[in-house]
């Protein structure tokens, strides 16, 4: 052993190098502590949210979309199980032979759906990555037979919008798509979150935030990997409230099988409070095709056609009303003061003004003709003259008061206002004063008088219904059906003619003649032991310099033909249908649409008893 | 022969602070590793118990015998490790590509552990040589180098930076304990700082990129820079209280990285927060400040010189790891002492610690 070294002096040196030693191991350890302080004190908080951030994660539940039921209670659109298959990376064991084998059982793509599962499992591999939507049933059965062969596969299952129908209502029930960037950003969608499908269209459009229900949550914790670890909490969601229609699935079938292979649109209202029966609009398309995304083929198909089957003619089809627009016509003459009902006129077939001649549509004339006759017969003469000794700007202001020219107000679906145009109007809009030959032809619902089948069923509605004009409307209650907590929507009265009713009954007598008497134009819809009333229209295409040969379809072109249109009520001594019928170049509205009218009220009104 | 101040002069403090540690590191440990029904995890917290039980008895055999022994053995116990780290490099076992493990029939043993006892045996035995007023210049120190350079090279070629890097501050710090003159520490540090860049090109690029990431965290949050970043919200996130025993999320959701061996302090602040951490560095200063007690009381200048190297191995640990997993050092990867699972850092320092006690067992015993 070495001997002591012991000396004084020499422990004081050490013994100060130990005293640096020791300010310097308090200064490190002050450091740490400092550093300590700094992360768990002063910026604790921070960290702390941080952390939780971490653990949870929001997953979200979607809420059940409401359904869509007929006035009496039948679905029109619900929801079906649509399954979807997911695969959860970190528990496949080898996946180029799972894919290999989903290939071959239900064909699907290795190499695409490689390359979206490599995408995502590289940070999240226990979150399932959707690899197919809506399985068949058969391609459902071959997975769950297989399924102890698939280790990471599984099946979610998921709500599906069913249009029941298929076509059956397209027009005004609409569609669903996906949302898009600019509504997420407007305030309209609070419900929403990208990716997310929402209505585009009609009735799916309308309702959608009722429809939508409210998304609910819940708070997952996940480790590292993203494994779910357990729900923390949960907010469940809250179901769409369900809508149901005005409609009458029956006669909205009808009124679809009628226009079928043919264009043009059918509006059955209740004249009694503007309750919409049926709404059909034809060419018609089918809304399932949307759901989760419509195909490129199947979106081209129904753009560029021809038939514009995504317009909803019913609303947005502007057309001349033709001879219905006579009505008006004569009441405006009535109340003016224009147009005694007793006062005959002698129609020889042409109406002259200046060098032009304006025929009548028969081509011999109807001969002498008071009001009625005139009516029933639909003589172009009589109203030539009464509509001259109006004026543009009376009859103008008469077709206003029956919702002309502007939109009718209906709470689903948009709709286009059609035009009445009057002398100001012509100014503005061609540059060139009002001729008076233009006078004549409005007279008949010709030239520039736009209409749509919409306001054309109001507008018979009001007529019958003493001249309240009612606002058209397709809802009839939302709510939820299962806990009875519907709410009705009330009827709306949306203006009143201001005509008197000896002249409304008047006129109502001679469109009861229009079916009913001998020489009606409208006798095609006459009805066995329902008395029919309704007045025959025929939209001019093109002005033919032989108007008369224009009616003889077998020489012009299809999309030079006529428009036929034809409104009816019944019954009419008390009505309780009001009907618009317009074929697109269906030729004359006696011939095509009156028929129509007729099915469609021998349907509702005979099904009543 | 068995002396009664052996006894009498039994240092319980120094014990009951490796007791305490020692508990609460198994403690967080059972925590670290804690998952509902995983057989795995409770293993690696019975086989801390275990390595503990082993260290404490290597810890009383290494006060049995007189440490003055160790002076003689000194030159021999470095010759020995320095034949270890070469044979690590020929024939031993790779684990995530470092070259560190000696295979020994059933127990794997890392040679550079060794070599860290070695060092302050063979540096406590030069600087004793010498008188204590001699101040110490450059060219006096040549040999205290040459002895630190061979070993650091080894274990800098394996590569096992953050060991090789506690053995040149471990021996800078008995050098600067043994009076350097100003001008010659002025030109070590000169000379460090201008071959930084050569060292820095020897580094690997994983080494590297540690630095890089410590420098700027943020840089690539989910890559590199990981690993400080959920250990800073793990300990940031225990606040004052900490999160409750077995309740850090970050912990027990794996959040944290290494959470049994470089980030077990992370743990700790997490469920026990700033108190629980606090207390814990409260007791390594503790331990740090009696190992430097024992140092001054030491009846001889080896004793007193291996006491400091043995203080210094536990201070720069503690430095080093804390600071790593606080973001305030880039992670080197040295695991906490007494602290952080595993068996090969934890039998040595309770071999040197062993020897501290030695050292004050023994400051009386005058001939």
């Amino acid at each position: 052993m070495k001997t002591s070294d012991f000396d004084p002096a020499s422990f004081e040196v050490f013994n100060s190098q130990i005293r640096w030693a020791t300010i310097f191991v308090l200064v490190v350890f002050s450091v740490l502590i400092f550093r300590l302080w700094f992360l768990q004190i002063i910026n604790g908080p921070v960290y702390r949210s941080k952390s939780e951030n971490n653990r949870i994660r929001l997953q979200d539940i979607s809420p059940s979309r409401g359904l869509i039921f007929d006035r009496n209670g039948k679905a029109l659109v619900d929801n079906r199980p649509s399954y979807d298959l997911y695969i959860i990376p970190e528990e496949v064991q080898d996946q180029g032979r799972l894919l290999e084998s989903l290939d071959g059982l239900i064909g699907l793509d290795p190499q695409s759906t490689g390359e979206l599962l490599d995408k995502t499992s590289r940070n999240l591999p226990f979150k399932p990555v959707c690899v197919k939507r809506d399985m068949s049933r058969n391609e459902l059965a071959v997975i769950e037979t297989n399924r102890f062969n698939l280790p990471g596969v599984l099946v979610k299952v998921k709500q599906h919008r069913r249009y029941i129908s298929g076509n059956l209502g397209s027009h005004l029930l609409g569609y669903l798509g996906e949302i898009t960037e600019q509504q997420l950003r407007t305030a309209k969608y609070p419900d929403n979150k990208s990716g997310d499908l929402i209505g585009k269209s009609g009735v799916e459009w309308k309702w959608q935030t009722t429809l939508n229900g409210k998304r609910g949550g819940e708070q997952v914790e996940v480790d590292a990997a993203g494994r779910k670890i357990q729900v923390v909490s949960k907010r469940p969601p809250v179901s769409g409230s369900d809508v149901y229609l005005t409609i009458d699935k029956g006669l909205q079938t009808l009124a679809e099988k009628s226009l079928k292979g043919k264009h043009g649109a059918i509006v059955v209202m209740n004249p009694n409070n503007g309750e919409i029966l049926a709404l059909a609009s034809s060419p018609s398309y089918d809304p399932n095709l949307f759901v989760g995304g419509i195909g490129k083929i199947d979106w081209e198909r129904i753009i560029s056609s021809e038939d514009f089957a995504l317009q909803n003619r019913a609303l947005t089809g502007q057309y001349p009303p033709g001879s219905i627009f006579k009505i008006i016509v004569a009441l405006a003459g009535l109340q003016e003061g224009v147009i005694d009902p007793k006062e005959e006129i002698f129609c020889n077939g042409t109406y002259s003004l200046g060098r032009s001649n304006y025929r009548c549509w028969k081509k011999y004339g109807h001969g002498k003709v008071d009001l009625h006759r005139a009516l029933v017969e639909s003589c172009d003469v009589y109203f030539y003259k009464m509509g001259r000794r109006l004026g543009i700007d009376r009859i103008a202001d008469y077709s206003k008061k029956f919702g002309l020219g502007v939109k009718t107000g209906i709470d689903v679906g948009r709709e286009k206002s059609g035009l009445v145009p009057t002398k100001a109007w012509k100014l503005k809009r061609w540059g060139v004063p009002w001729q008076e030959g233009e006078t004549i032809s409005l007279s008949i619902g010709q030239s520039f008088i736009l209409v749509t089948p919409l306001q054309m069923a109001g507008m018979i509605s009001a007529v019958f219904d003493g001249g309240v004009l009612h606002r058209p409307r397709l809802t009839k209650r939302v709510g939820n059906a299962r806990t009875e907590t519907t709410h009705g929507i009330a009827a709306d009265k949306k203006g009143f003619v201001g005509l008197k009713q000896t002249h409304l009954e008047l006129v109502r007598d001679a469109l009861v003649g229009v079916v009913n008497e001998p020489k009606g134009t409208g006798s095609k819809a006459k009805v066995k032991n329902i008395i029919v009333a309704g007045k025959t229209g025929t939209a001019q295409v093109v002005a033919l310099k032989k108007k008369n040969g224009g009616r003889d379809k077998g020489e012009v072109p299809f999309k030079f033909r006529d428009h036929a249109w034809f409104v009816a009520v019944a019954p009419a001594e008390k009505p309780e249908i009001a009907i618009a019928v317009l074929v697109e170049h269906g030729g004359h509205g006696g011939s095509a649409a009156a028929p129509i009218a007729r099915e469609i009220i021998k349907a509702y009104l005979g099904a009543q008893g | 022969m068995f002396d009664r101040r052996l006894i009498q002069n039994f240092d319980w403090i120094l014990l009951l602070l490796l007791l305490t540690v020692a508990g609460i590191s198994i403690l967080n440990l059972y925590s670290a590793t804690y998952q509902i029904s995983n057989e795995v995890s409770s293993r690696v917290f019975l086989k801390q118990i275990y390595w503990f039980l082993i260290g404490f008895a290597l810890f009383f055999l290494m006060t049995t015998f007189n440490y003055s022994a160790l002076e003689r053995l000194a030159y021999p116990v470095y010759f020995f490790s320095i034949t270890l780290l070469v044979l690590v490099l020929v024939i031993g076992k790779t684990t995530s590509g470092s070259q560190r493990w000696l295979n020994l029939g059933p127990v794997s043993f890392q040679a550079s552990e060794l070599a860290k006892i070695a060092i302050l045996l063979v540096l406590s035995k030069f600087f004793s040589d010498k008188g204590w007023h001699q101040k110490y210049r450059l060219r006096d120190l040549w040999q205290p180098f040459l002895l630190l350079s061979i070993p650091t090279a080894l274990i800098l070629k394996e590569p096992d930076l953050g060991t090789a890097l506690l053995l040149i501050m471990v021996s800078f710090s008995i050098i600067l304990l043994v009076k350097v003159s100003w001008k010659s520490l002025a030109i070590l540090v000169v000379s460090v700082l201008s071959v930084a860049p050569f060292i820095w090109s020897g580094l690997k690029e994983y080494q590297q990129m540690r630095i890089l990431t410590f420098l700027r965290p943020d840089m690539d949050p989910l890559g590199a820079g990981y690993h400080i970043n959920q250990s800073k919200i793990a300990i940031g996130s225990g606040l004052f209280w900490g999160k409750g025993f077995l309740k850090g999320t970050q912990t027990r959701l794996h959040f944290l990285p290494e959470q049994h061996t470089d980030f077990a302090f992370s743990v700790l602040a997490e469920e026990w927060g700033f108190l629980g951490s606090v207390i814990l560095l409260l007791l390594y200063l503790f331990l740090v400040l009696w190992g430097l007690k024992i140092a001054v009381n030491s009846k001889d200048k080896f004793g007193s010189l291996l006491a400091v190297g043995i203080v210094a191995v536990i201070f720069w640990q503690v430095a080093i790891n804390v600071g790593m997993v606080t973001g305030l050092l880039p992670v080197v990867g040295n695991p906490l002492v007494l602290f952080s699972y595993g068996g090969s850092s934890l039998i040595s320092t309770m071999a040197i610690t062993g020897l501290l006690m030695n050292i004050s067992m023994r400051r009386f015993m005058f001939q």
